[in-house]
């Protein structure tokens, strides 16, 4: 029973970053019709430079929010250097240029830190709180809290500020979004930015229990995908949930069956969406840009 | 052209297929352009035979044909098509891996590389049916998955595949077909002809097909996804079939691969190896063989002179992608044919 | 074959673009669509062609229900289209594009096909054949080397129809074909019309040249918001108080009077 309750608890752990990592998708899909595949390495770059600025010496409390604004930085300059110079390009074209974007920052990253795998301590410490015979990381709550705060702010802004409501404009209909003076150039922009922000955030609290290096971020895309097909492509709530999901499976599947295969878990999920609820749980189908 | 092309992309270019209707324009047909495309390719594998000084050349040859055989399924399914596979080294891996295990367990070489090519297009079947029915996004995240999957296995099946330090691969030996026939090669030559003839084999297939009834509808497809419908193309079953043939490609040249080097490991069938492909497509041209060939003649041969290429090779293949989407959506080899037309006239 | 359309609906976003729609267009006849823009003619073109799934109503072809059956399904039941924003292969020279349309007649197998056996050689010049025959018919054979994306918005219109004829199909239905044509351009696709519905095909266009519909329909068929608001031929439609009030009287005089002398 204990066992199971540990099981659950990294399930939700991990889930939760899966869950940010799907927000993230989902708020660009939604501003864009874009699938970004690069979202995983905004995760990256969020671990790498607090590990980094952390190992020289900067305290967590100013690494963590430099580390989501370099993420965020760079998910401007994706948006600017490589979606927007494609114009109205075709899906195929997109999706080289997201997958091309994506493998650039692997290598950024390796260039800019090392090969290494890095950590650092919890923002808590790291001593394990005892519950019910299960232990929990300090961590795992400031994961959780975060993933939580993360769809709570998105909720707000999304409804209840003017640039917020410029994306969903832009979203459903670009066209008649521009016709009432909203600029849906700025609303791409500031969905990349916020996307990108949240996949630093993502990382900067994952890495004291996930650890990171150059080379995760396609990982961590994938298990995003999964997360925002299981919930439903485009519903932020599904993504809530299809993360937490994902996070479960893989963490029972290591526990019960075979950790060596626990990466595989999130592609059979894939796969068994993709065979029977193409439109997921709580959604529509992904539709092309036409 | 330039960024702002609502229809151009990484799509049927000049070359191979412009040559090839003004040939049928003119009615007569003495030689086919699969044929012909054919003989091209046999001149240039003569060509690098003629010029190569050393064995080390003959191997990185011979690697230019296996990757230009690889691409050349991308360029059916991508360029004809426009598909993205994110998993296609999973397929080169599968071809390579059973070509490599079946001599273990008593399977000759040749046999185990036919079931190597037909498992791996079963599973494209059986994985690529219920998802092309969807949008391409779709695939391209589905071959991803299924790439990692691929590569775990191959990673964490010791006992089977050598796990992550690889495998070695006993079994056939180009030298000796060539025996068979009188002729006395070094080893490297042979797989260099080896590799080349079944590269011209390849290119002259992928031609006759964009020729083709099948090809056309394909193409079809490429442009406009409704409209090919209403002319009674049956979208999904077209698509598989794309996606089938071209999983065949990349075993084939796993299997050249694994007997050609003898030794095999995971990173075959690893994510970065499926990207280097689709790359080589697309800085090429994903229209054409030749921008295949163009690809992984580059491609393959940039990395044995600059290091640079292996200190910053991820940076180097997202950089080519970005910027030739950006700069010149078809690729090179259209790029290069238009400059020259225009130039002429 | 006769095309039967009986109470066809459908809604996006809880908007019922086209609503209770029913009308029968007959063999050898031009049936034409009209009414003002936005009045769901094209959307109604994409439920009857397969491309929307209609949520109400039925489609019979020649009394056989087709409801539901994907595009690719319907056109092996022998309808063809063409597209009001055009949905030509731009990368495809314009006899590649006409021969695309052969695809129903192709016999050859995919191992023909990438072996380039005799088969699939004698298949694609038994498509080459009909296509510059189709080419011909639309005035643009001169161009049939030419790449699509080179076309002019008038010509790319008329290789559409080129298209959609080699298919060999029984019902057309025919978006706009005269956009963008001058005057000479449109009397030829007019003639052409008139031809194809002369060999016994059923012909359904949506146009908005008056005149062109006056002079070649048989029967009329208005749509305003989404529901159908008057049916029946073209003297019935002119007079039609319902169809001035809500097509010709908004749209202005001249145009009424273009019909009126047509």
């Amino acid at each position: 029973m204990s066992e199971l309750l540990q099981f659950l608890i990294s399930g939700v752990t991990v889930g939760a970053i899966y869950a940010a990592i799907a927000l993230g998708f989902t708020l660009i899909y939604n501003a864009s019709g874009v699938v970004n595949f690069a979202q995983g390495e905004f995760v990256v770059i969020g671990g790498m430079t607090a590990a980094a600025l952390i190992a020289a010496g900067v305290p967590v409390i100013l690494a963590a929010p430099i580390a989501v604004v370099a993420g965020t930085l760079v998910g401007i300059l994706l948006y600017r250097l490589a979606i927007r110079p494609a114009g109205q390009a075709p899906l195929v074209t997109l999706i080289i240029i997201t997958i091309g974007a994506s493998i650039f920052l692997r290598g950024a990253m390796q260039a800019v830190f090392d090969k290494q795998i890095h950590r650092y301590d919890g923002f808590s410490g790291d001593a394990p709180l005892r519950v019910g015979g299960a232990t929990i990381l300090p961590q795992s709550l400031w994961i959780v809290g975060g993933s939580i705060a993360v769809f709570a702010f998105l909720a707000w802004f999304l409804n209840r500020t003017r640039a917020g409501r410029g994306i969903k404009a832009t979203a459903s209909n670009r066209m008649a979004a521009a016709l009432v003076g909203i600029n849906t150039g700025r609303a791409m922009n500031l969905s990349f930015a916020l996307s990108a922000g949240i996949g630093a955030l993502a990382g900067v609290l994952a890495t004291p229990v996930t650890f990171t290096s150059y080379d995760v971020g396609v990982l961590m895309a994938l298990k995003g995908f999964s997360a925002t097909m299981l919930g439903g492509v485009g519903s932020p709530l599904g993504a809530l949930a299809g993360g937490l999901l994902i996070g479960l499976i893989e963490a029972l599947t290591a526990g019960y069956i075979s950790s060596d295969y626990k990466d595989a878990a999130a592609f059979i999920v894939i796969l068994l969406v993709l065979f029977l609820r193409p439109q997921g749980l709580f959604g529509a189908r992904i539709v092309e840009r036409v | 052209m330039a960024g702002q092309g609502t229809t151009t992309d990484v799509a049927p270019a000049g070359t191979g297929r412009r040559e090839y209707s003004k040939s049928e324009g003119a009615g007569r047909r003495r030689i086919g352009p699969g044929l012909r495309t054919f003989l091209i390719f046999v001149a240039l594998v003569a060509l690098g035979a003629l010029i190569f000084p050393s064995s080390y050349f003959y191997r990185v040859g011979t690697l230019v044909w296996i990757n230009t055989l690889a691409v050349t399924g991308i360029v059916v399914l991508l360029g004809y098509v426009g598909l993205v596979s994110l998993g296609h080294a999973g397929f080169f891996a599968i071809g390579a891996y059973v070509t490599a295990i079946g001599p273990n367990y008593g399977i000759p070489s040749p046999l185990a590389m036919a079931g190597g090519v037909a498992l791996a297009g079963l599973l494209a079947l059986i994985v690529g049916r219920p998802i092309l029915k969807l949008s391409g996004y779709y695939l391209a995240i589905a071959t991803l998955g299924l790439g990692m999957l691929i590569w775990m296995v191959l990673s964490k099946e010791a006992w089977l595949t050598g796990g992550p330090d690889g495998m070695v691969v006993s079994g056939m030996n180009a030298r000796n077909l060539f025996k068979m026939v009188g002729l006395s090669l070094k080893s490297a030559e042979a797989w260099y002809w080896v590799a080349g003839l079944v590269a011209a084999i390849g290119a002259a297939i992928a031609v006759n097909l964009a020729g083709s009834p099948s090809g056309r509808a394909l193409r079809a497809i490429h442009d406009s996804d409704v409209a090919a419908r209403s002319l009674g193309v049956d979208v999904a079953k077209a698509k598989s079939r794309a996606f089938v043939i071209s999983a065949i490609y990349a075993a084939v040249a796993g299997a050249l691969l694994a007997l050609a080097n003898g030794y095999i490991t995971p990173d075959t069938g690893g994510f970065m190896h499926s990207v280097e492909m689709v790359t080589m497509a697309v800085l090429g041209g994903a229209a054409s063989v030749y921008g295949a060939l163009v690809g992984a003649l580059i491609l393959t041969a940039l990395p044995q002179v600059l290091t640079v290429f292996a200190d910053y090779e991820h940076m180097v293949l997202g950089g080519i992608m970005v910027l030739t989407m950006i700069l010149m959506r078809r690729g090179l080899v259209p790029f290069i044919a238009d400059l020259w037309n225009r130039r002429k006239s | 074959m006769s095309l039967e359309i009986d109470g066809i609906g459908i809604s996006f976003g809880g908007i019922k673009a086209v609503d209770d729609v029913s009308f029968t267009a007959k063999p050898g006849e031009v049936t034409s669509i009209i009414g003002p823009n936005g009045a769901g003619k094209t959307t109604l073109f994409n439920l009857v062609s397969g491309v929307y799934a209609a949520s109400a109503g039925r489609v019979r072809i020649d009394g056989k229900d087709v409801t539901g059956l994907p595009a690719h399904a319907l056109a092996r039941r022998g309808m063809a289209r063409t597209f009001q924003n055009l949905q030509v292969f731009p990368q495809m020279s314009a006899l590649d594009n006409v021969m695309t349309g052969c695809h129903m007649q192709e016999k050859s197998n995919l191992l023909a096909d990438l072996l380039g056996l005799g088969p699939a050689r004698r298949e694609t010049d038994r498509s080459r054949a009909s296509a510059m025959a189709a080419l011909e018919r639309a005035g643009l054979a001169e161009l049939a080397h030419r790449p699509a994306s080179e076309m002019s918005y008038g010509q790319l219109k008329r290789l559409e129809i080129a298209r959609a004829l080699v298919t060999g199909c029984t019902i057309l239905l025919l978006d706009e074909p005269a956009a963008g044509c001058n005057a000479v351009e449109t009397r030829e696709v007019d003639d052409l019309i008139h031809a194809i519905a002369d060999e016994g095909k059923t012909v359904v266009l949506i146009e908005h040249d008056m005149r062109m519909v006056m002079r070649i329909s048989s029967h009329i068929v208005v749509l305003d918001q989404g529901r159908k608001i008057a049916e029946g031929g073209p003297e019935d439609i002119r007079t039609d108080p319902h169809v001035i009030a809500a097509y010709l009287g908004a749209h202005g005089a001249a145009e009424a009077e273009a019909a009126a002398h047509a």
